[in-house]
């Protein structure tokens, strides 16, 4: 009854091609956006900003750069992570050396080295597919922290490689309280998960999905699969790398190279899994459900055991239940929870009748 | 130049143990076309178990660690946990996923190494432990004396134990009919089911096969760095390893290591304080890439054909 299109006309080719044509769809996005700008910062406390909404929101966007080049364009990375640092710590050093950048330009600039770096850890997808291609990305991963840890200029000689994020002010406007960093995470989020949606449909994306169903068709009816790889290659990293200096910025504060270790991309991999692999609403999901996770079993032991667990007892249970659930998503639902929303999409549109 | 040897001759011999964690991985993904990221788990868990199951031994009986009746019956309970193991991951992973895409299933692999990860630490504690299996570490003698030359005995005999190994699945695979069966299904699945080859049960046999390489290698593992977590992560230097040699051929699968090992250690001797050292975390990973740009699918690998 409520979620229906009945009614809905388009009188012209604008209007067939929006990124929403669902009416119910544009007005629960708005819904959310607005609720996530106004009413989030009147209700949650300091601690929800600083433990859990904005890590997941950074975590959604590096899931989405992961789920452009996996889900989208089918090339199966595990070095989500070391993009990350690469953004993190190129976002650094551009507010480091050059006097007076403001910290957005930095940060598209870090996505942008990013993506060069992506671009060159993409050649080898010209050759090879598949697990061979993993193996590759794996080289990037451990290449990149080697390079940063090496390399003490990239961290300004600071011992132990760590570096220190500077102050963030847009035009005069300090972000250093929680709900600040908050909210300018999600307005970034915002903007590059529009784009990503938006990137989706286009010619571009519409490429990427033809490459990934069928690399051999694809090349036949005439894209360029150079092109389309490498596209997808740079795009994702400059995802990545926005997350990665995001996460530098506004979630952590100080961080070391380490801390975008190969766990760290497994992390990322499971959240596209979980969420969905091959659409935007799955990464949203799959970050959310991965961050919330740990904290929810977390409490769920302290219930049911108080403190008399060991630490260890839980952190192991923890990893079963983690590495069980992957599997169990993979047999049940392998399309992950935005096929759920989809399937139940479907539902309430012939609701109540049954058919 | 004895310098040199001693370094290859080292490098060689460790590679000989990466060649022991890429045959697990080449004997699932033979049989099934599943790429087991969890190899490296299976490593970790065996060896845990082997420890273990020592220490139990000798509060429970008095068995010391190290002695003969204390080593077969910890080997004992340990083979049979690997085989409960393969039991247990074909009954509730694989059967779940038959028809899945490959891609599917080496995430749930991925699933499954935090899933075994968890369970072996839970199970036994994540301390650090030594492993005796009555190897001792010391250079052989005559050769320290005629060439001057480090070799250590330890090496050698983890190498000819992995030899030994091979070469008895290499026997098992051509010459049983238990071998022949697994080749047939690793030609195809549909055809081998369709004469009446139970892919439940040779998938169970593929796993206990690969759990079985896993206790050899987490043993000598083991043995020469203590059993860590870290041994978890032997997995992914085994993954050069495969890329080199190719994922189906077990020949390949040493062939690479060798190759691999040697020249990771030639390359931190010789390249490494060029740069500063350590390049061992990736340069495995970068020669094997750049490998694969000349020979897409590795040394010994079948050459793949795409159909349209």
């Amino acid at each position: 009854m409520i979620y229906r299109e009945a009614g809905q006309f388009k009188a012209s080719y604008e209007a067939d091609m929006q990124i929403f044509p669902i009416r119910q769809d544009r007005i629960a996005i708005a819904a959310i956006v607005l609720f996530a700008f106004v009413g989030v910062p009147l209700f949650a406390s300091e601690y929800w900003f600083q433990a859990i909404i904005t890590p997941a929101l950074i975590f959604s966007l590096a899931a989405l750069g992961l789920n452009i080049l996996t889900g989208y364009a089918g090339q199966l990375s595990l070095g989500a992570a070391g993009f990350m640092a690469v953004g993190a710590f190129a976002t650094y050093n551009f507010m480091l050396r050059i006097d007076g950048m403001p910290f957005l330009v930095a940060m598209v600039l870090g996505g942008v080295c990013a993506a060069l770096v992506g671009i060159v850890f993409g050649l080898p997808s010209l050759r090879i597919k598949g697990f061979y291609l993993a193996v590759a990305t794996l080289a990037a991963q451990f290449f990149i922290l080697w390079v940063l840890v090496k390399f003490p200029w990239f961290s300004n000689y600071s011992a132990s490689g760590v570096i220190t994020a500077q102050e963030i002010v847009i035009l005069g406007w300090t972000v250093d309280e929680p709900v600040e960093k908050y909210l300018l995470t999600l307005a970034v989020v915002t903007v590059l998960a529009l784009a990503a949606k938006n990137l989706a449909r286009t010619h571009t994306g519409r490429a990427w999905m033809a490459v990934r169903d069928m690399d051999v068709a694809a090349e036949v009816i005439g894209i360029p699969l150079m092109k389309t790889k490498l596209q997808a290659f740079a795009i994702s990293s400059f995802y990545c790398g926005v997350a990665g200096a995001l996460y530098a910025f506004t979630y952590l504060g100080t961080v070391e190279p380490e801390a975008f270790n190969l766990d760290l991309s497994f992390k990322i991999l499971f959240m596209i899994i979980i969420g969905g692999v091959g659409t935007v609403l799955g990464s949203f999901l799959g970050a959310a459900f991965i961050t919330l996770l740990p904290i929810f079993l977390n409490q769920l032991f302290h219930a049911l055991f108080g403190d008399s667990l060991p630490p260890a007892f839980a952190s192991n249970v923890e990893l079963m239940i983690f590495g069980g659930l992957i599997i169990f998503f993979l047999i049940v639902e392998p399309h992950g929870l935005a096929r759920l929303w989809q399937i139940g999409k479907e539902k309430l549109r012939l609701w109540p009748f049954p058919h | 130049m004895t310098f040199f040897f001693e370094v290859l001759i080292a490098g060689l011999l460790s590679g000989m143990l990466y060649a022991l964690v890429a045959l697990g991985f080449v004997l699932i993904f033979k049989a099934s076309g599943v790429f087991n990221f969890a190899q490296g788990a299976m490593v970790y868990f065996a060896a845990l178990t082997f420890v273990g199951v020592g220490e139990k031994l000798l509060l429970w009986l008095g068995w010391a660690p190290g002695s003969f009746a204390s080593f077969l019956g910890s080997l004992l309970v340990t083979l049979a946990a690997m085989v409960v193991l393969a039991i247990l991951i074909e009954r509730f992973m694989l059967r779940g996923l038959v028809n899945q895409p490959l891609i599917t299933l080496f995430m749930a692999t991925i699933g499954l190494t935090f899933f075994i990860d968890g369970l072996a630490q839970l199970v036994w504690g994540s301390n650090v432990r030594g492993l005796d299996i009555g190897i001792a570490d010391e250079p052989v003698i005559w050769l320290l004396d005629s060439a001057n030359m480090l070799v250590s005995k330890f090496d050698l005999t983890a190498a000819a134990i992995a030899a030994i190994l091979v070469a008895l699945l290499s026997l098992f695979f051509q010459y049983t009919k238990t071998g022949r069966a697994l080749r047939a299904v690793a030609d195809d699945h549909q055809a081998a089911l369709s004469i009446g080859v139970p892919l439940e049960r040779i998938w169970v046999i593929v796993w206990v096969a690969a759990g079985v390489v896993a206790l050899v290698a987490g043993l000598i593992w083991g043995a020469r760095n203590g059993v860590q977590y870290a041994l978890s992560f032997t997995a992914l230097k085994a993954l050069p390893v495969l890329i080199l040699g190719g994922f189906t051929s077990i020949p390949g699968a040493i062939v690479g290591g060798l190759i691999i090992g040697a020249s990771e250690k030639l390359a931190e001797v010789y390249l490494g304080p060029y740069v500063g050292g350590g390049i061992d975390s990736w340069f495995p990973y970068i020669m094997a890439l750049a490998f694969l740009l000349i020979r897409p699918e590795g040394l010994f690998g079948e050459k793949h054909i795409d159909r349209v």
